[in-house]
């Protein structure tokens, strides 16, 4: 099978091929080889053996039959490759497959450079294709749209400033009848962090902002949310390829920071959002180190536990198993702090294998999910190995400290009909702590 | 044939070498100046420590999921490489290439020896031929180029095992000596230009993962 043979109907990718030309698509690699890649991309394209090393490392092709189309030198092969072997003179037609494997067969995991001796690292090169279409105007739908909202609105989902604050609001409004001295401090000048969070939040798991405020409140943190737009602090044109706006977004988020001068970010549960700020953002604006020190959710939880300042009634009993996030755990190396905070809150964790930096993807991740509804069967069967994973450990509950993981790690429970139950850490802690009588 | 073969082993062989050098020089520096000039926010991450914590783990058999994964294909991907590079230097009549050109003495394998591992080295070319042949990956992303690789990389083995059992008479050692010689002219403009650039990828890759991702790589 080749990408020719399983082409999937979406409406922006077929807009954007029907304005191409030969030369256009031709100009505009050149442009981008010129201008955007370098000695990495010369030198993976060059020293890759095709020995075929990393395809066991890809859930799609582990999981769509040892398909060679889906593993991840079969996609280099199926873009970068033949793109450099023409000098950008393909078809239309071969920009549409393209960007399909690039957007929605890759979920920029990074588990193959687990397996590839000369270090090649696919997610960039799948990146740069991305990229690639994204100058050309092809890319699919339903992320298209989240970029375009970050544009108009620098949120993912189309929040309009009031809605978001109505939004925290609201959920002081509800959480202050369970706690009574809760708030939700807004623009709160030098508070000691701003909480931000994915823009998913407010629109459709709000119940996610009740249990942060709930958590900070009993632990007594000083802190903050900002009422103004950076607040979100996820990146759909990081994936899009979309990286001016990916530059824009990542300095509003900091520069909010600076502008209520708080000392540090603390960044919910959530794996693409922390990789746009240690790896794809801060690049593009020429950052090594942050501006201001940012600190995700599974370490400003595994502080405050050592802290002593979380008080649990007890703990669950049940067996849990504890999903790594690609971007924090194999791009941040959080797989101790995240079994630190996992041990706190369950007394029989089952680990999953492989688990830690060689887990397996959720199959959402890199924006896949965010390409909609087209590309889910693909996506889902893409991932029965993943499936098999969550089966073996016969855990009930499955730990995920990331919202696009849950977001494809429910989709893979419910379509194997695994019957696991999905957890945020910040669930277990609201449901497990000591709370007002 | 004397002096064809003289001629080979002398000048040709100057030129290879020369062309290699100034070819791989190049090569290596203009990849510098490039990852200077356009990869600048991977260039700032690189890391002594982190590199050779990733050429280290990845030198060791078995040690990566990679190697774990692909058992039969790190076995011969270890030969290979080891009989490669022992048999360059310490074959006898490499050594008296040397001595006669630079003076430099140092003890070599016996024929036989040598003979076994000329046989060694052609017996994994012909798996990464039935490997890439059979493995439906490798056949789905195989090109021409990497047909030449191999065959660039076999041509030489095949020659000087076939001189070593007299086959051929005089024309084999100087096959021998021609094949060796588009081998090191091909090293920079080929797929055997990882020889060049694995190390820095590999670098490169490692200091990625440990610096910014504070994980392992293997």
């Amino acid at each position: 099978m080749s990408i020719q043979d399983r082409k999937i109907e979406d409406e922006g990718l077929a807009y954007g091929v029907s304005k191409l030309t030969t030369d256009k698509i031709q100009q505009t690699f050149q442009a981008l080889i010129d201008n955007e890649t370098g000695a990495k991309l010369k030198a993976f394209s060059e020293s890759c053996m095709r020995c075929g090393m990393c395809a066991e490392a890809c859930h799609f092709f582990v999981s769509h039959g040892d398909d060679p189309s889906y593993s991840p030198v079969g996609k280099v092969s199926q873009t970068m490759t033949k793109l450099l072997a023409n000098d950008g003179k393909v078809t239309p037609d071969d920009i549409y497959g393209m960007a399909q494997i690039a957007y929605t067969e890759c979920n920029l995991c990074r588990r193959c450079v687990h397996y590839c001796p000369i270090g090649i690292d696919v997610a960039y090169i799948m990146t740069t294709i991305r990229r690639f279409c994204h100058k050309l105007g092809v890319t699919p739908q339903y992320i298209q749209d989240t970029a375009h909202s970050h544009s108009a609105t620098m949120n993912q989902m189309w929040v309009k400033d009031d809605e978001w604050v109505d939004s925290l609001f609201w959920q002081e409004d509800e959480a202050r009848e369970e706690f009574p001295n809760l708030r939700i401090p807004m623009d709160k000048e030098g508070a000691d962090f701003y909480y931000s969070v994915i823009a998913p939040e407010p629109k459709f798991r709000t119940q996610l902002i009740y249990q942060a405020a709930a958590i900070m409140n009993e632990a007594g943190c000083d802190w903050t949310m900002p009422s103004m737009p950076g607040w979100d602090n996820s990146d759909m044109c990081m994936y899009s390829g979309d990286f001016e706006m990916m530059g824009r977004l990542k300095r509003q988020h900091f520069e909010l920071a600076q502008k209520l001068k708080v000392s540090r970010i603390v960044m919910g549960e959530c794996g693409h959002a922390f990789r746009s700020i240690y790896d794809n953002g801060n690049r593009w604006l020429g950052w090594k180190d942050y501006p201001v020190p940012v600190v995700h959710s599974i370490e400003f939880f595994a502080e405050l536990f050592e802290q002593g300042r979380i008080k649990l009634t007890g703990k669950i009993q049940e067996p849990v198993t504890i999903h790594d996030p690609c971007n924090i755990i194999r791009g941040y190396g959080l797989m101790d702090k995240l079994r630190y905070v996992a041990h706190q809150l369950c007394d029989n964790i089952v680990e999953m294998y492989p688990n830690r930096e060689h887990n397996y993807c959720c199959s959402a991740g890199g924006g896949v999910i965010n390409c909609g509804p087209p590309f889910k069967k693909v996506r889902v069967e893409g991932n029965l190995a993943k499936a098999n994973q969550l089966k073996a450990t016969g855990a009930k509950i499955c730990i995920a400290p990331c919202h696009n993981c849950h977001g494809g790690l429910e989709d893979v429970i419910h379509h194997y009909d695994l019957g696991i139950e999905l957890k945020f850490l910040g669930d277990l802690i609201y449901e497990l702590m000591e709370k007002p009588e | 044939m004397n002096s064809l073969y003289n001629f080979a082993v002398g000048p040709l062989a100057w030129a290879a070498f020369i062309i290699l050098a100034v070819t791989a020089v190049w090569r290596l520096w203009s990849m510098y100046t490039l990852a200077k000039q356009k990869d600048a926010s991977s260039v700032a991450y690189m890391s002594w420590k982190f590199s050779l914590r990733s050429i280290a783990n990845w030198l060791i058999p078995y040690k990566s999921l990679g190697w774990k994964t692909n058992p039969v294909l790190t076995a011969v991907t270890f030969v290979f490489h080891i009989c490669f590079v022992v048999l360059v230097i310490f074959v006898t009549p490499h050594q008296i290439l040397l001595e006669n050109a630079f003076g430099i003495t140092y003890p070599t394998l016996p024929t036989a020896a040598a003979d076994a591992l000329t046989l060694i080295v052609i017996a994994c070319c012909c798996y990464f031929v039935y490997r890439r042949v059979t493995n439906k990956t490798v056949r789905f992303v195989t090109r021409t180029n990497d047909w030449v690789s191999l065959g660039l990389v076999a041509a030489p083995f095949v020659t000087a095992i076939l001189g070593s059992w007299g086959v051929g008479g005089e024309i084999m050692p100087l096959l021998h000596v021609l094949t060796a010689e588009a081998l090191i002219v091909a090293i920079p403009f080929t797929r055997l230009a990882h020889i060049l650039f694995a190390l820095f990828t590999r670098a490169y890759i490692g200091s990625e993962f440990g610096g910014v991702r504070h994980c392992k790589d293997w």
